[in-house]
């Protein structure tokens, strides 16, 4: 029987639909009366976002199900989608001047920026395996496109290659995985596949381990979890900057939003077996995280590095289960926040023309740029952890809900990680201060929206870490509502 | 007092440091004296609570306390006691004289006054502060403007020495914070006092004993306390002169004070268990110091070292009382002792050390070299430099009649009577203290035939006077007539002790 129209509840799904809708609508304005500057673009982009943005806070969680039981609109998802949908409008305002200073400034950027954000919304929200997969090759296919954006630049190219390639990979060990857990429970919706697995115990059934061993490749595949992460510093390093940072948030916010709901809906009665997989798999990441990006000389690889570490701290607290399930959501938050503030920095710092900043040059910057190099530093300590960042009460949040679930070792190697990172987090600051430039940097202009983009950050880096109260209580209560 | 004194005087330095980023880079004088100028609130806002707090009461006083964070219990939580007051009125006071003392500053003048104002903040807020997630922010936030006065103003190493200092004290932060999550998830609670009250992991010998020594290392490599301590001779000797004496002065009193206020009352039962190891490690810092001290011929490198052997006679006194903690009435007025005598000597060694790195600057911007061997016959040349050098080498080494001597005797009188054999061996410092300082300091500084490089050199000036003589105040009022701070300081051991 075809589903009906009510069944659908479309109504449900307007964040989605704005933000695709926006997509399309920028390909065909550009198509039919493309004329000069593409600005407008960005602009519709950035209203398409405001709408699902707007419908996301306004209309909060509920019971209630989108296209017939595969989307949830339950807290959890609601608030991943409300951080994605942050991260989307930022990188978009990142975006805006480096695109044009580096003559690529064409209509489907943006477009192709919505496309992934309505796949990780649907990766968000998704309550049916199919939804996740469909959601995620949505988001992947747009960030393949992305990477190669700079058409004429070799790494561009050979960074979309490799990650078309190794990406691919993935998504064949993600849907075998789904194929698997399918034949365990004869479902792929996630709520009832949760029952099912309850029901039949946790006994030792091949297919379920199988399944959830394929998915969580599949998934660290995404978040590029050590040892699953050796595409990420070359794609990062070649994909152009803006993209680079996008990449950085949103693939990451979309794969933990499912990753948070598998755990909590589907495989909680197997925590033991996951939370040990997953616990060796945080080790790993934040450890070769941290001493790879000891060695890096250029800033672009050093985030990549840093975000490989960052995501190991974040699957600290998922190894938690439920407890830490609101310490993921803060914590990506405030990383939204600080990662991107990171990466436009280096878009506004980088010459023209090339997608590496070497240390060299940020020497003497700090006094030459003390607006933008006082941002870097802020994003830097907070990326370490200082207090009153919210790198400082995120970790204290992902590391406490490890302690509280019994995991005071893993709490332990994380804060030694943390040690480990301020090493080169500090390392640019020192660049930045202490030492005097050899050969100065032409610095451009930085562009009033990456200025935008650059204070709206700081100002969320701060008032997070300064009066995180309302944004806890905002994760806390946003978990507590799951569709199970 | 009905207006909230302990916020205005904590705030204050922040906002100027703001202000003083507001003015226009081109006037420098001008924004070093509105940087010193505001300096003057907090330092006159310290004398009046110093003597405005009520000593029949005691206890703590001033009290500030407001939800901040409710998702995870944390309060906005500040008031002093006889322990905290001497440190806030410490810390003011240091501050303004470095502030003046740096005038001399033409590099970037304006980011270093903000970075100093910031410091002040930072260091006042870990005194006050009776939350520990407040208190772990303050401690933190110390660390940043320090590195980058280290960093950006420092000696030729200045960079290894800036991220050394950073990432020591980090290591010990990290750990610290992990043993009081796991505290705050025990008693549900940040309050500091609450904790003591409460007593986390009475019933879990091994967390409790895990947590001591984590709480341990975080405030040891802040003390420093021997072997945590490699990171103090490269801090102090490429810090500029203002950031020595904060760091020796204030900072270190920090981690003294964590031991006082946190470690003590929390885990008394641990720290009684494991008195003989941290008395091991006292004794040692202060023999070993000393000796360290001894083999230098960099004043500044000699007298970083002296840190490393002051602060171990803190470390004694905690000891002596902690390892008596538990034992009644009988031991309690030896452990009163000894605790006061740790708490005067960390207000001695602030003004002592830090006057002695004032007088480090002011011999190393004339001849722009510290080697003792190149020194030599001073005395005459530069009386008054000579004059202020021999109080205050006399005063560190603990001459009666001189500050150190009370706070070094109250030490001994505690050590003695609870902790026999670390004092005798202990004591031994007294005496390697007082060769060095004799022998390297007076001897090759100021005594013996006058090395012809130096014929013109020019004695102390105005500005340099002014900075140091409030120290030499100190110096000789407390060490002749020690019963106004013993009063205040007292008053909050004598609790401390009682609680344990």
């Amino acid at each position: 029987m075809l589903p009906t129209l009510s069944v659908l509840n479309l109504n449900g799904a307007v964040p989605q639909i704005a933000v695709a809708g926006a997509g399309m609508l920028i390909m065909l304005i550009d198509a039919l009366f493309h004329r000069g500057s593409r600005r407008w673009a960005a602009y519709l982009a950035l209203l398409g976002l405001a709408v699902a943005l707007a419908r996301v806070v306004e209309s909060g969680a509920s019971a209630e199900t989108i296209l017939d039981g595969a989307l949830a609109r339950d807290g959890l998802g609601m608030a991943f989608a409300l951080v994605l949908i942050v991260a989307a409008a930022l990188s978009v305002l990142v975006a805006m001047d480096y695109l044009r200073r580096e003559e690529h400034e064409r209509a489907e950027y943006y477009a192709l920026i919505l496309f992934a954000t309505a796949g990780g919304l649907a990766m968000a929200m998704a309550n049916d395996l199919v939804a996740v997969f469909i959601g995620l090759e949505t988001l992947s296919i747009s960030l393949y496109v992305l990477s190669a954006f700079f058409t004429g630049d070799a790494a561009s190219r050979e960074a979309a290659l490799k990650y078309l390639l190794l990406g691919a990979f993935a998504s064949a060990f993600f849907l075998y995985g789904i194929a698997l857990l399918y034949g365990a429970s004869g479902t792929t919706r996630l709520v009832e596949m949760g029952t099912a697995i309850r029901l039949a115990g946790t006994q030792a059934d091949p297919l379920l381990w199988g399944g959830v061993a394929l998915i969580i490749v599949g998934v660290g595949f995404k978040l590029a979890l050590v040892p699953f992460h050796s595409w990420a510093p070359d794609v990062y390093q070649g994909a152009p900057t803006s993209v680079t940072a996008f990449m950085s948030v949103a693939s990451k916010v979309a794969a933990f939003a499912a990753l948070v709901r598998l755990l909590v809906v589907v495989l909680a009665p197997a925590a033991p077996l996951t939370s040990a997989l997953l616990a060796l798999l945080a080790v790993l990441t934040m450890t070769v995280g941290n001493i790879l990006a000891l060695a890096q000389d250029e800033v672009k690889r050093l985030l990549a590095y840093s975000s490989i570490a960052q995501a190991g701290y974040i699957l600290v607290a998922a190894v938690a289960g439920e407890v830490g399930a609101a310490a993921v959501l803060f914590y990506l938050l405030g990383y939204a926040f600080t990662n991107l503030g990171a990466f436009a920095v280096v878009l506004a710092w980088s010459r023209r023309g090339e997608g590496r900043l070497p240390f060299s040059d940020l020497a003497g910057l700090g006094f030459r740029r003390p607006w933008t190099a006082a941002a870097l530093s802020l994003f830097l300590l907070s990326l370490t952890g200082m207090p009153l960042t919210v790198g400082f009460v995120g970790k204290l949040y992902l590391f406490g809900a490890a302690v509280q679930a019994g995991w005071t070792w893993l709490a332990i190697v994380a804060v030694l990680n943390s040690v480990v990172s301020a090493f080169y987090y500090l390392r640019l600051v020192v660049i930045m201060y202490m030492r005097e430039a050899e050969m100065p940097l032409a610095l451009q202009r930085a562009g009033l929206a990456l200025g935008v983009a650059l204070a709206v950050c700081a100002a969320g880096v701060i008032l997070l870490g300064l009066v995180p109260g309302v944004a806890l209580d905002w994760a806390r209560q946003a978990v507590a509502v799951v569709l199970s | 007092m009905d207006w909230p004194v302990l916020s205005i005087m904590l705030f204050t330095p922040l906002v100027g440091s703001v202000i003083v980023l507001a003015l226009p880079k081109e006037k420098p004088a001008l924004l070093k004296w509105v940087a010193l100028a505001i300096s003057f609130i907090p330092l006159i806002l310290a004398a009046l609570v110093w003597f405005s707090y009520d000593r029949g009461t005691g206890g703590m006083q001033f009290v500030e306390r407001a939800a901040w964070i409710s998702a995870i219990n944390v309060h906005y939580y500040l008031g002093v006691d006889g322990i905290s007051v001497p440190m806030v009125c410490l810390t003011a006071l240091l501050t303004t004289l470095s502030l003046f003392y740096s005038f001399i500053i033409d590099q970037r003048p304006k980011e270093y006054f903000a970075f100093f104002l910031l410091l002040e903040t930072a260091m006042l807020g870990v005194f006050m502060s009776l939350d520990f997630f407040l208190f772990y922010v303050f401690w933190e936030l110390s660390l940043v403007p320090m590195y980058f006065l280290i960093g950006i103003w420092g000696g030729p190493r200045r960079e290894y020495a800036a991220i050394k200092f950073f990432l020591y004290t980090l290591v010990g932060s990290v750990a610290m914070l992990l043993a009081v999550i796991a505290m705050y998830l025990e008693t549900g609670s940040w309050d500091i006092l609450e904790m003591a009250r409460l007593q986390p992991f009475s019933t879990n010998l091994t967390l409790a004993a895990v947590a001591f020594w984590a709480v341990f290392l975080g405030f040891a490599i802040k003390v420093p306390v021997f072997p945590f301590h490699t990171w103090l001779p490269d801090a102090h000797v490429e810090a500029p002169t203002a950031g020595s004496v904060i760091l020796a002065g204030i900072l270190l009193k920090l981690g003294a004070y964590g031991m006082i206020r946190i470690l003590l009352p929390i885990f008394p039962a641990m720290f009684r268990q494991f008195a003989p190891v941290v008395g091991i490690l006292a004794a040692i810092s202060i023999v070993y110091g000393a000796l360290v001290a001894m083999s230098q011929w960099d004043l500044k490198k000699l007298i970083a070292y002296s840190s490393v052997n002051h602060m171990g006679y803190v470390m004694l006194g905690v000891t002596a009382a902690a390892a008596a903690a538990g034992s009644g009435p009988a031991a309690a007025d030896s452990q009163a002792i000894a605790l006061n005598g740790a708490v005067l000597q960390m207000w001695n060694h602030g003004i002592i050390t830090g006057a002695l790195f004032f007088l480090v600057g002011v011999i190393y911007e004339r001849a722009h070299t510290r080697d003792l061997k190149a020194f030599g016959g001073l005395g005459a040349k530069v009386p008054t430099f000579a004059g202020i050098l021999t109080v205050t080498t006399f005063a560190s080494l603990g001459l009666p009649g001189l500050a150190g001597f009370v706070s070094e005797f109250l030490v001994f009188r505690g050590a003695f009577a609870l902790i026999r054999p670390f004092a005798i061996v202990s004591s031994l410092g007294i005496v390697i203290s007082a060769a060095y300082l004799l022998w390297k300091v007076i001897q090759h500084v100021l005594l013996g035939p006058l090395n012809e490089r130096w014929a013109r050199l020019t004695d102390m000036n105005r500005r340099e006077v002014i900075t140091l003589a409030p120290l030499i105040f100190f110096m000789v009022i407390f060490g002749l007539y020690p019963a106004p701070i013993l009063d205040l300081i007292n008053q909050a051991v004598v609790t401390i002790v009682g609680s344990l």
